[in-house]
């Protein structure tokens, strides 16, 4: 039997670029960076003041009080963006189809304000109990289960941790399952919410996070900014979704993970390099078909030099013609949501024709020598991409995408 | 058992499970207010942090209206005004 062909038929995203797919889409055309002074915890304890945080956000708008309560900020951000994939899906519900229906997230902390709310309790005003929501709060899976609630999804549903790879490494196998046969369709994606005092302190011992912004593979980056939102796809075999007539907005056609075997945090060029040829390989793609690569791109001293190294290992002189940025200028470093919201950048970017740009680059690093379409969007029709994803830890997850015409 | 008490019980499971207290009476069951197992805890974590008592695993398990919640909550304040009584 021939492999199935995958389609993204829905989209959703929340971030610190707006409440849905169109405002992200026009904050990265523009190259407008969601980056500002971090409002979720009390900066003043803090060496760093900026983050990429989800502004005005009021749970109330968006569920009813007790399922608020009952959902921490991250899970709440894997269902909105998900009730926004399924409805521009069209999709409807039968009973057949919610029993061959997926739901694979990616997380990598789960409910670090309830944590962290339970923990100054307990510790700091010596309280004796914490809040009995506390347990399903936290749980990295909160979301998926809810969401397999919200939609009466009964097929296979969990969720996947693996630092700053946890979505991609979700959408890999959930596109895996969609392309074998496993079920006939999937939503998938990630969510986190990070803001809160303890989690911020933890990534400022790291001294990884900028003083200032995000500029990727700039001279003169600081670092990362941490950010936070959801986001998720709906993804079904091609002719599926041609024979009900669904919006198609792009193709997911490969998928490569590797890990490293290296060190815990310093990353290298091999496993990320591996994990790219992979996802051609798995796509049957010719490395010279790629146009576009949303990068990890995180802004680190230690990542872009990196990533630049293994792009130019897998490509070759080729690099010199691919379009390479991050949008993590601009919607920052979503950790285990990361993923997801880069692969609705690069879905959109395919579609739309046009190159979402390197936020807030100062100029030419020469160890960072790729064409990273500095400050402007790019219009640019491309039929492939890759989005990578590079975790602590050393896993590799990469991530290949075909514009649909 | 004292209105003030009745009233304070009512009071916890009213802002807990977001519903106006006037639906609430002292024979209402928990079937009847649509308070399940989750509920229940959250129930519990707001009376221990109104009354300032612990109340255990197995005296909460076996409640199923308000009266049996009240009741419970006069015996555990009756047992700690003679012991050395609630933890804070």
């Amino acid at each position: 039997m021939a492999q199935r062909r995958v389609a993204i038929t829905g989209l959703g995203v929340i971030s610190a670029l707006g409440r849905d797919r169109h405002e992200f889409w026009q904050a990265l055309r523009q190259g407008r960076s969601g980056i500002a002074a971090i409002e979720g915890a009390d900066r003043t304890q803090l060496r760093f003041a900026n983050g990429a945080e989800v502004r005005n956000y009021n749970s109330l708008d968006h569920f009813p009080q007790k399922e608020a309560d009952l959902l921490d900020r991250f899970a709440q951000f894997a269902v909105i963006p998900a009730r926004e994939a399924i409805a521009a899906s069209g999709l409807e519900w039968t009973p057949e189809r919610r029993r061959r229906t997926a739901i694979v997230t990616g997380c990598c902390v789960g409910g670090q304000a309830t944590e962290d709310a339970g923990f100054v309790d307990l510790y700091r005003d010596r309280r004796g109990r914490v809040h009995p929501l506390t347990i399903p709060r936290i749980m990295a899976n909160a979301g998926a289960s809810y969401l397999s609630m919200e939609f009466g999804v009964t097929g296979p549903v969990y969720t996947v941790s693996t630092a700053c790879s946890s979505a991609n490494h979700a959408i890999g196998q959930a596109f895996w399952m969609v392309r074998e046969g496993i079920v006939d369709l999937a939503l998938t994606g990630g969510s986190e919410a990070i803001f809160s005092l303890g989690f911020l302190k933890a990534w400022e011992a790291m001294r990884v996070v900028a003083p200032d912004t995000c500029r990727p593979f700039s001279r003169d980056r600081k670092g990362l900014i941490l950010g936070e939102g959801g986001a998720m796809l709906v993804l079904e075999p091609l002719e599926a979704a041609r024979a009900r007539g669904a919006k198609i907005f792009g193709e997911l056609a490969g998928f490569g993970m590797s890990s490293d075997a290296h060190h815990i945090t310093q990353p290298s060029v091999d496993g990320p390099a591996s994990a790219m040829r992979l996802a051609l390989e798995d796509a049957a793609l010719d490395a010279e078909q790629v146009g576009y690569i949303n990068a990890h791109g995180t802004g680190t001293p230690a990542n872009d030099p990196t990533e630049t190294a293994a792009i130019r290992a897998v490509f070759g002189a080729h690099a010199a013609k691919l379009g390479v940025s991050s949008t993590k200028s601009m919607h920052g470093h979503a950790l285990g949501a990361a993923g997801a919201i880069e692969a609705v950048a690069t879905t959109l970017a395919l579609a739309e024709g046009v190159l979402p740009p390197t936020a807030n680059y100062l100029g030419l690093d020469p160890q960072c020598d790729l064409d990273v379409i500095p400050n402007t969007a790019r219009e640019r029709r491309v039929e492939y991409a890759l989005s990578n994803s590079f975790a602590f830890g050393g896993l590799n997850a990469v991530l290949a995408f075909r514009a649909w015409n | 058992m004292s209105d003030d008490l009745i009233q304070r019980v009512i009071s916890c499971i009213a802002s807990t499970q977001h519903i106006p207290a006037e639906k609430i009476t002292i024979d209402s069951t928990f079937e009847e207010l649509g308070i399940d197992s989750l509920d229940g805890i959250n129930i519990l974590f707001a009376l221990e942090n109104e009354f300032n008592l612990n109340i255990p695993d197995d005296a909460a398990r076996t409640i199923r209206n308000v009266r049996q919640m009240i009741e419970g909550i006069e015996k555990l304040l009756e047992a700690g005004s003679v012991s050395s009584g609630a933890v804070a």
